[in-house]
């Protein structure tokens, strides 16, 4: 052989080597079929058992779609023609019906008798007392949701018999019945949990964690941690229509950009929680769907430490939320898709709306005033964090708030702190002088967002606000029925304080957003931002 | 001297690769001194009316999704790319060599000492121990600067040690001993220069590594912190942007942190060739 | 030849072992250093200060350094690398899941770079100075100028995006295919095993564009050595003599020169292989594969210690297994190394 066929040959296999890439999708593949659906998701669940410490905001999934709960919500159509879960309307799953005490110190469910477990057996009032008396005992999330609901202890649970089922009422809440209908308040087959349970483990933590035992109509087919999760339609689910997809195939894909690329091919059918860029750009593709719904509850805001100065000067914070480039970053961090919350025109809220229009607009004449009646003329200096898991729209939003207040001299440093640190650091030890937040709240009342982020004390206060009238006016709502005597005016009370001394300064409210191909039907949205798969179906 | 002149215009002369990455270095160098003078926008100054706008007459290299000019952001970055790469190259260097250095020519225990120390660091996963490192001190310039230089650490030390231990019983280290030089002077004065040849090699390597580590940390949020410009945060970002068709924001800034790496990468190259004439043929 | 091969290899393992105790304190400390607090993470959206001292307790995290530092010593000998508490399993039950995913790739990037590597050295070997030893050093240059990241995204956009010839980068195989029986865990083997032939493919064209990506990044250091090698070999006198003795240049080349020059060639395949190892961490990322690099990587933005810790043990165990075998490979290879050095 010669040295010049030599060269072909290496030359070849170097060619052959770069072919790679290029071997073709053989068309052998097999195709989805119509009733499995693929879904795309940022993170998968990291448990199957929502009242597991540590279990992450996809985990809410399980408890959705494997488990049912005494009661739901309704569903109603949004004016865009999309479809919503209806806060108003607390309907019937196992619970067939309910009545209170006469006296009002108790709430009696009957059962429906049909209902059955992914095992067959039946679903009793023992189960929902085994599964109410484990939500508000292993502590952490679970047990302060159903205290939200007031339900505190298992000694308020009774199982009457085998189909009815008793809560005693130690402090009558309206947040009673629709915290029934949350994720948390799931029914877990008792009889099946306990063959798990251990001494050291009661609640069969253990167990649940990685498999479904309950009666919702999906249960776990399998499960790979950090990888897909995949649901098998419960065929002998009767609290509902029986759902037209039978296999749910629940993929992460860590990458946006994998994300957007897999929907825009058609390689799945529905892309979960997108980025508002992303669907504000796939609207104008006639292959897909996209449904983008206005978050209940949920603002995406900018925090004012009330610890550090000169952030406890009222008129600093008036002067901050009147240099916030409200436009710009509505446009560049949100890509317009949410709803305006700045320019109301008159500082007294009319309605008990939530949320609603901030009488603030850009106004730098006015926070330079204000600067200098704080006797700040020349500004100051601060640090403006954001949680790094949030970068798809605090990092632009903290880029534009940094140059925007930098014209009236308030001049700001840019930390990204990571998902890990972000708790710790913005609510637990509220360390963070100025920073951007998203709480949103899962029951749909004012007072309840001002429970959680204005009253003194809790944890998502991460202003550190403390007003004596705001905390009474929030417990003196909180419980009561709407419409009851006074309850519009102390909910317009405290609204209009929240709007003057501004310890929270609303961006926007924004969109969950998501992305389906044309023949996906049926998308519902739903409070707890997760996907319930039972409603939808594939034309 | 002469003689290294003409060594030089002759590697210069037989191997164009080496002089196109010599004129490259300037070229960078030059920009980087020079960066700030010659972006035409303020690579910090966003204009939410032009936003995303691909490349034009009046911004080369387009707008980003804050409308800021991308060909000014990438000259900018020049600065700091370089001056990450240079600190972080200076602190292995300098605390890799004096290891390595007095590993190989005191030999024995401090041998051992460094060459276990050096094991343990060669045996972390690189990538993974720079993360850990920054995301435990904090994602500023200076932490990525130290996780770097630690990641490079052993590389210098191994090639310090190796010239070091090969050369301790040459006649030149004999006669300074001799001649009453301490351990110090010898290791500083003696032995120094003779192994900068081959550190040389392994300097101009790792500044292109350094550079491809601080856009791998950007990549998954832990580089520089903004609004600075810095290519790998650029790319990072940009990548985003490429399925949605704004190529240009991932581009560009890739092609600069490209070029500056294959420059970095044939200098080591080209150096190799300069210092160690054998390897030539 | 024998005992003499085992004698390098307990001697190895027991200077291996200093390097492995560092690696344990230095992970133990680095774990405790993240800013995160893991309890607090844990915890949950809604956790009041109550339910996070009661979560720090079940982690163990309420003890001091010391203490969960012995505690820690004694699982491990155990052979217990404690539970990942991101996703509830035992760490060494994820990375024996996980380990093939990353192995897999990391070999095949690794094929591909030396199938496409080595012939090209070699060419730039025959004939040095001339425009395709420039052109090839370029070449291979310029792929390991890239961020492994860019790369991939750009293979991507391109291949998937773009042209629709490679698959859908959404881990190890097509969305409706069934895993094959697992037996060593590589897919493409476990496929073959299987005679399942339709799965070997989808497996080896979802591996082609994350391999291309990790080969693109490996084909610098090999071609180099590779060129480096063989020209040290073409010079010497016995390729003189096997010339002039009218052997084809391709038996010189191949026969003698290659063989000879193989043994660099073997030392820098391993130290590629162990720095891709490494290097997989933001490919795994990209392309959604299910290794240990992605399994990190979320484990540190969590501040999983347990996770963190069993990773960096687990690579540190592979490199020093790996120097091993490469030490082990040179005496056979080369019967005068190694045995007393």
């Amino acid at each position: 052989m010669t040295r010049r066929s030599f060269l072909k040959l290496g030359a070849g296999a170097a060619a052959g080597a770069g072919v790679l890439p290029f071997l073709r999708h053989l068309p052998a593949e097999a195709a989805v079929p119509k009733d499995t659906l693929v879904v795309l998701i940022s993170d998968v669940p990291n448990s199957m058992d929502i009242h597991r410490p540590g279990t992450n905001r996809p985990g809410y999934q399980s408890a959705i779609n494997f488990y049912d709960r005494l009661l739901t919500y309704g569903r109603k159509t949004l004016p865009d023609g999309s479809l919503s879960y209806d806060y108003r309307k607390v309907e019937p799953e196992l619970a067939e019906s309910w009545q209170a005490a006469p006296d009002g110190s108790s709430i009696t469910f009957k059962l429906r008798k049909d209902a059955k477990f992914h095992d067959g057996s039946p679903v009793t009032a023992h189960d929902v007392k085994w599964s109410f008396d484990r939500a508000v005992s292993v502590g952490g999330f679970p047990t302060i949701q159903m205290k939200a609901g007031a339900m505190e202890k298992p000694a308020q649970f009774a199982a009457v018999d085998d189909h009815t089922f008793r809560v005693n009422v130690v402090r009558k809440s309206k947040l009673m019945l629709p915290d029934l209908a949350v994720p948390v308040a799931v029914v877990v087959n008792s009889k099946l949990a306990k063959k798990h349970a251990t001494a050291k483990d009661p609640w069969a933590l253990e167990y649940l964690h990685k498999n479904s035992a309950g009666g919702g109509p999906y249960k776990l087919e399998r499960w790979d941690p950090g990888r897909q999760a995949v649901y098998a339609r419960f065929d002998g689910w009767k609290s509902g229509p029986l759902p037209a997809i039978k296999r749910a195939i629940i993929r992460e894909v860590p990458n946006e950009a994998t994300r957007r690329a897999l929907i825009v091919r058609g390689d799945a059918d529905l892309s979960f929680d997108i980025a508002p860029k992303d669907a504000k750009e796939l609207l104008a593709d006639p292959k897909l769907k996209v449904v983008g719904t206005p978050i209940e509850n949920c603002i995406h805001v900018l925090c004012l430490n009330l610890k550090f100065k000169p952030f406890d000067d009222v008129r600093v914070r008036q002067a901050v939320a009147y240099a916030v480039p409200y436009e710009q970053i509505f446009k560049v961090a949100a890509y317009e898709r949410g709803v305006k919350l700045w320019g109301a025109k008159s500082a007294d809220p009319k309605t008990i709306e939530w949320p609603q229009p901030f009488p603030y607009e850009t106004d730098l004449d006015r926070a330079k005033a204000l600067l200098k009646a704080a006797g700040l003329p020349n500004g100051f200096e601060s640090t403006l964090s954001f949680n790094l898991g949030l970068a798809y729209w605090s990092e632009p939003a903290a880029l534009l708030l940094q140059e925007g207040l930098g014209k009236v001299g308030i001049r700001l440093k840019i930390d990204k702190i990571p998902g890990a640190n972000w708790r710790t650091k913005a609510l637990i030890e509220k360390a963070l002088p100025v920073h951007l937040e998203n709480f949103g709240g899962w029951l749909n009342y004012p007072e309840y967002y001002y429970f959680w982020c204005y009253q003194s004390g809790r944890l998502f206060n991460s202003s550190s606000y403390n007003n004596p009238e705001v905390n009474r006016l929030v417990d003196e709502t909180l419980d009561a029925e709407v419409g009851s005597p006074g309850y519009e005016e102390k909910i317009k009370k405290f609204l209009q304080i929240g709007m003057r001394e501004v310890p929270r300064i609303p961006l926007y409210q924004p969109y969950l957003e998501v992305a389906m191909q044309k023949n996906v039907e049926g998308y519902e949205f739903w409070f707890h931002r997760q996907l319930v798969v039972k409603k939808l179906k594939k034309a | 001297m002469g003689r290294h002149w003409r060594h030089l215009r002759y590697v210069m002369g037989e191997n164009p690769i080496t002089l196109f990455a010599f004129s490259l270095f300037f070229g960078l160098v030059l920009v980087a001194i020079f960066g700030p003078g010659l972006a035409p926008y303020d690579p910090l100054a966003s204009d939410a009316a032009n936003t995303l706008k691909p490349p034009s007459g009046a911004h080369l290299f387009g707008t980003d999704d804050l409308g800021r000019d991308v060909f000014s952001r990438v000259v900018v970055s020049t600065r700091l790319d370089l001056a990450i790469s240079v600190a972080a190259v200076s602190l292995s260097f300098a605390f890799g060599s004096l290891a390595g250095g007095c590993a190989g020519y005191f030999g024995g225990a401090v041998d051992r000492m460094v060459g276990r120390f050096v094991d343990t660091i060669m045996a972390f996963p690189l990538f993974v121990l720079a993360m850990g490192i920054v995301s435990a001190l904090g994602n500023t310039v200076e932490n990525i600067v130290y996780a770097t230089a630690i990641i490079n650490f052993p590389f210098y030390a191994r090639v310090a040690r190796a010239e070091a231990s090969a050369r301790r019983g040459a006649g030149y280290i004999e006669a300074a001993r001799l001649s009453g030089n301490g351990h110090g002077r010898i290791l500083l004065f003696h032995l120094g220069p003779n192994i900068l040849p081959p550190m040389m090699v392994q300097i101009s390597l790792n500044m292109g590594y350094a550079i491809l580590n601080a856009a791998g940390l950007s990549f998954i949020g832990l580089g520089v912190r903004p609004p600075a410009a810095e290519w790998g945060i650029m790319v990072a970002e940009g990548a985003k942007f490429i399925v949605s068709g704004e190529w240009w924001l991932a581009i560009f800034p890739g092609a600069a942190l490209m070029l500056a790496v294959l420059c970095f990468n044939l200098l080591g190259d080209g150096l190799r060739d300069l210092f160690d004439p054998r390897t030539r043929t | 030849m024998r005992s003499g091969t085992l004698t390098l290899i307990g001697r190895r393992l027991l200077q291996a072992a200093p390097a492995v105790m560092g690696i344990i304190v230095v992970t133990f400390v680095l774990t405790r250093a993240l800013p995160g607090d893991p309890a607090v993470f844990f915890a949950g959206p809604t956790a009041d200060a109550q339910s996070i001292a009661q979560i720090r307790k079940s982690l163990g995290l309420d003890k001091s350094w010391p203490e969960q530092f012995w505690i820690y010593l004694r699982d491990l000998a155990r052979g217990d690398l404690g539970k990942a508490v991101s996703t509830g399993q035992p760490v060494l039950h994820e990375l024996a899941t996980r380990l093939p995913a990353s192995l897999e790739l990391t070999l095949l990037g690794l094929l591909f770079a030396a199938a496409a590597a080595i012939p090209l050295g070699v060419l730039a070997a025959t004939r040095p100075g001339s425009w395709v030893d420039h052109l090839c050093r370029l070449l291979v240059t310029a792929g390991v100028s890239l961020p492994t990241f860019f790369t991939g995204l750009f293979l991507v956009y391109i291949f998937y995006f773009l042209l629709g010839a490679a698959p859908a980068p959404l881990g190890r195989l097509h969305i409706a295919l069934v895993e094959p029986a697992r037996v060593t865990g590589f897919f493409l083997i476990d496929s073959l095993l299987a005679r399942d032939f339709e799965v070997f493919r989808s497996a080896l064209a979802q591996l082609a564009l994350p391999a291309s990506t990790l080969g693109i990044f490996a084909l610098a250091p090999l071609a180099r050595m590779t060129r480096a090698a063989m020209l040290g070999v073409l010079s010497s006198d016995f390729i003189r003599t096997a010339r002039a003795g009218g052997l084809t240049s391709w038996t010189v080349l191949w026969v003698y020169a290659f063989r000879n020059a193989m043994l660099p060639v073997l030392t820098t395949l391993g130290m590629v292989f162990s720095f891709l190892l490494g290097a997989n961490v933001l490919v795994e990322k990209v392309f959604a594969w299910p290794g240990i690099g992605s399994f990190a990587l979320e484990a540190l933005v969590a501040s999983d210690y347990a996770a963190v810790q069993g990773f960096v043990l687990a690579m540190a165990l592979m490199y020093v297994a790996l120097n091993l075998v490469i030490d082990v490979l040179y005496t056979l290879i080369d019967p005068r190394v190694g045995v007393e050095g």
